[in-house]
């Protein structure tokens, strides 16, 4: 392929126009963010995305290694290199049509996947103690550019086959397996629980860091290409897998996330104002609830602590500071290194007046009369010795506890899989933490049903959701033209 | 969009309605609930089915008129559409012949309480149905209940209508008089409570369907949580039904408070708007 070739003419005359002492000297990018005190009252998307002229000059820092660490480094094996230079010569639709290649949702993915932990984590220029090329703000600029030029390029669909596969949740995982089913000509379903296509990517992450709008194109996409979705519609409940069956459906994939949220189970958990980080961003972000016009309510706390350090914390926090908290604070047991959440999202919510207190732990909540919370009390922690994931161990420090003041305290300690599909479906291997059993060719014990992302994962990430999901399609795809 | 065929008035501020919903109207059983979104800026809502026609791929919705959704909902005719009905949800009730069983139902608590009525007299039990309500007028369903037990016991705060009393007082009057095997109970939650209280001196194990603040109703967010025998509890997926006994019927009133202020700032702005 002319696009991806690395030894296609175009792309030898580019790598030689720039000795890479020169590439190398080029500062790295800086994201242009809104200002920190102006976007913690509104839901604006925080990083704006990069200029044409910011992006051909990233595009030029990255050497063109013939070994390309950064692809290693990435989940579904995106050709970064290739997308780069389509960039670096001004191909931007092009860099985007490498991106659709491998990733379904590159405009997603730009903007939520953790690039330091993965492509940008192997990029040579950090042997060289320089700042890796900023692969995830290319990515974005590149999955933008095309959305808004409005030529969306279609992939090429095989002729159909008719031979009907269902998709239980429209999250990621599940819109890649779509996406790619439908590309091979599969005639594919989609069940979604909620009123809403896009799972997490709309009920859980907010509008400041990935817009609906976004999301919605992507849906659209797979619409025109045939995928059909129905909202509404429980597998397990509204429809059982015998239906599905009786419907002519000859394959199952199964991505209905980790949705139920993990409690301490701790004195007061159940007070008023006390509530999990899915339903208090289920209520903003999918029921719209900050605003006037909607009906579902939700807590406009003052002084909100949320438990936890991961995104799904971060998200929490920032969206309690821009529902009006003077006070929006991160408990978090171990110390900053060692908390999940991005880096980004981290030094986003610190621009923005969120409080951290590490090396925190809460132990119990006191309510006032009327059972609404009113004070926490946090246990003081230090750090012992590693556990079996190498991170160091939170130890509390006997006697050390404070009493601080809060009307709102959301949790957000993690989430396990959801239940529903593994209780209502006999025969299906599930592990002990509740996950879907599969095999290396993401295939369940019951030969037809298929499962990825975070059911098979417990809680993961966007980017490895729809890599299963894109293997998946690929196995049943074997499977089912085999059988 | 799910299409109301049919509407009935009850009483004053209680209403049937029955909406398409053809694969529901399949799948659920007795004890099963939904979650309706009325319009695009309508909140999520659970509301118990009352039954189903298979035929006309129906479900039956009872709902009392109180906040801005149930208000919303009840100013909807016949040939309109709600956005969104999703279910069978919870768990569905536990069926079997367990001998005598009290169905202690308070005001609305009658139309979900009807098909398990049905189920249990299926199952060969004596089905002693209590309906109580503030007044004669408020009594709901009360044909149709008797058509599926084998007695029916009108308890009315004021008299207007059968006996003068609680639904504690003709549970008690049964259980003085025969021995009751189980006692399901739905209604407001202080009623339940005290059913619940009340059964518990007489050690009639007791069902009772709970009325939490949902979300989403598949386990997702934790709203509906309730403390059962000291342990959390999600309604939505482990419920709705639960042993009455083991329930914290206080923490569970006080967290249907949660949204109080809000709800009452945003029912004046409902009303306001329609009269405006
Ligand atoms: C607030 C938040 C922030 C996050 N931030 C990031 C981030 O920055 N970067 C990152 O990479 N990851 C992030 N994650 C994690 C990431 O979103 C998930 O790993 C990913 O969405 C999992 O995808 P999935 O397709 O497996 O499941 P989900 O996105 O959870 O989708 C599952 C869907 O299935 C539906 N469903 C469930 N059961 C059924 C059923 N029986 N029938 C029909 N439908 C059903 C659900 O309603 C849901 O819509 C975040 C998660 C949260 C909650
Ligand atoms: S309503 Fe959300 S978990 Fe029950």
């Amino acid at each position: 392929m002319e696009l991806t070739d690395r030894n296609a003419q175009w792309r030898d005359e580019l790598r030689y126009s720039m000795s890479n002492k020169e590439r190398t000297e080029i500062a790295r990018v800086k994201m242009n963010e809104l200002d920190g005190e102006y976007r913690s009252h509104n839901s604006e998307e925080v990083n704006q995305g990069l200029t044409k002229e910011q992006a051909l000059l990233e595009a030029k820092r990255c050497l063109d290694c013939p070994n390309p660490g950064c692809m290693t480094g990435c989940p579904v094996g995106i050709n970064i290199p290739s997308f780069i230079k389509n960039i670096e010569r001004g191909e931007f639709l092009n860099a985007a049509k490498v991106l659709k290649m491998t990733s379904a949702l590159p405009a997603v993915c730009g903007r939520v996947c953790p690039q330091e932990k993965q492509c940008e984590s192997q990029c040579i220029h950090l042997k060289m103690k320089k700042p890796a090329v900023a692969i995830g703000y290319l990515e974005r600029f590149a999955a933008d550019y095309e959305r808004e030029s409005g030529n969306i390029s279609l992939p090429e669909l095989a002729p159909k086959n008719g031979i009907k596969v269902a998709v239980v949740g429209s999250g990621p995982a599940g819109l890649s397996f779509a996406g790619d089913m439908a590309k091979k000509g599969y005639d594919v379903t989609v069940f979604e629980a909620l009123h809403e296509i896009g799972g997490v990517l709309k009920y859980g992450i907010p509008e400041f860091r990935l817009p609906n709008s976004i999301v919605d194109v992507e849906i659209n996409n797979l619409e025109k290409m045939g995928v059909k979705f129905m909202k509404d519609t429980i597998v397990g409940k509204t429809l059982s897998f015998d239906d599905i069956k009786a419907q002519g459906f000859k394959g199952m994939f199964v991505a209905s996330g980790a949705g139920l949220p993990n409690f301490m189970n701790i004195e007061g958990e159940n007070l008023i104002g006390v509530m999990s980080s899915n339903e208090y961003l289920t209520r903003v972000n999918l029921m719209g609830a900050a605003k006037d016009e909607f009906d579902t309510p939700v807590l406009k706390g003052k002084r909100v602590a949320v438990i936890g350090g991961g995104n799904t914390s971060m998200d929490s926090v920032r969206t309690a500071k821009r529902l009006g908290a003077d006070l929006a604070m991160i408990v978090y047991r171990r110390s900053e290194d060692e908390m999940p959440a991005r880096k980004e999202e981290v030094k986003h919510a610190k621009e923005e007046g969120v409080e951290f207190r590490t090396l925190h732990n809460p132990i119990k909540y006191i309510g006032d009369e009327k059972g609404r919370v009113k004070q926490m009390l946090l246990q003081k922690m230090e750090l012992g010795e590693p556990d079996e994931k190498g991170r160091r161990r939170p130890v509390a420090i006997p006697g050390a506890t404070e009493l601080v003041d809060v009307d709102t305290v959301i949790v957000s300690i993690g989430v396990s899989p959801n239940p529903l599909i593994p209780r209502s479906i006999d025969g299906l291997e599930v592990s002990q933490k509740g996950t879907i059993v599969v095999g290396d060719n993401m295939q369940s014990t019951i030969p037809m049903i298929f499962a990825g992302g975070d059911i098979v994962r417990g809680g993961a990430t966007v980017i490895l959701a729809m890599g299963d999901g894109r293997k998946a399609a690929a196995e049943m795809d074997s499977y089912l033209k085999n059988s | 969009m799910y299409k109301i065929i049919n509407k009935e008035q009850f009483s004053e501020n209680v209403f049937r309605i029955d909406v398409e919903a053809p694969l529901i109207a399949k799948a659920r059983k007795a004890g099963h609930f939904v979650i309706i979104r009325i319009d695009e800026n309508g909140e999520r809502i659970p509301l118990t089915i009352a039954g189903s026609d298979l035929e006309k791929g129906t479900i039956t919705l009872v709902v009392q008129r109180i906040g801005v959704s149930s208000n919303k909902l009840c100013a909807l005719k016949a040939g309109d559409y709600i956005a969104d009905v999703v279910g069978p949800l919870g768990k569905a009730t536990h069926i079997e012949k367990f001998g005598t069983v009290v169905c202690a139902c308070g005001g609305v608590g009658t139309a979900p309480m009807l098909p398990i009525a049905e189920a249990m007299k299926k199952a060969g039990n004596k089905v002693i149905a209590v309906l109580a309500a503030r007044t004669k007028d408020l009594v709901i369903l009360e044909d149709e209940v008797r058509k599926v037990s084998d007695e029916v016991i009108i308890m009315t705060d004021d008299g207007s209508y059968g006996t003068k009393g609680l639904v504690t007082n003709g549970v008690e009057s049964i259980i003085n008089r025969e021995k009751v095997d189980l006692c399901v109970t739905i209604g407001p939650a202080i009623m339940m409570k005290f059913v619940s209280l009340l059964t518990k001196k007489y050690e009639v194990p007791t069902v009772a369907s709970l009325n939490t603040i949902m979300v989403d109703g598949t386990g997702m967010c934790g709203a509906c949580r309730v403390s059962v025998g000291g342990e959390t509890k999600f309604v939505c997926v482990d419920g709705p039904e639960f042993d009455a006994h083991q329930v914290d019927f206080d923490g569970m009133m006080s967290r249907m408070g949660a949204y109080r202020e809000q709800e009452q700032a945003a029912f004046a702005k409902y009303k306001e708007s329609i009269n405006g």
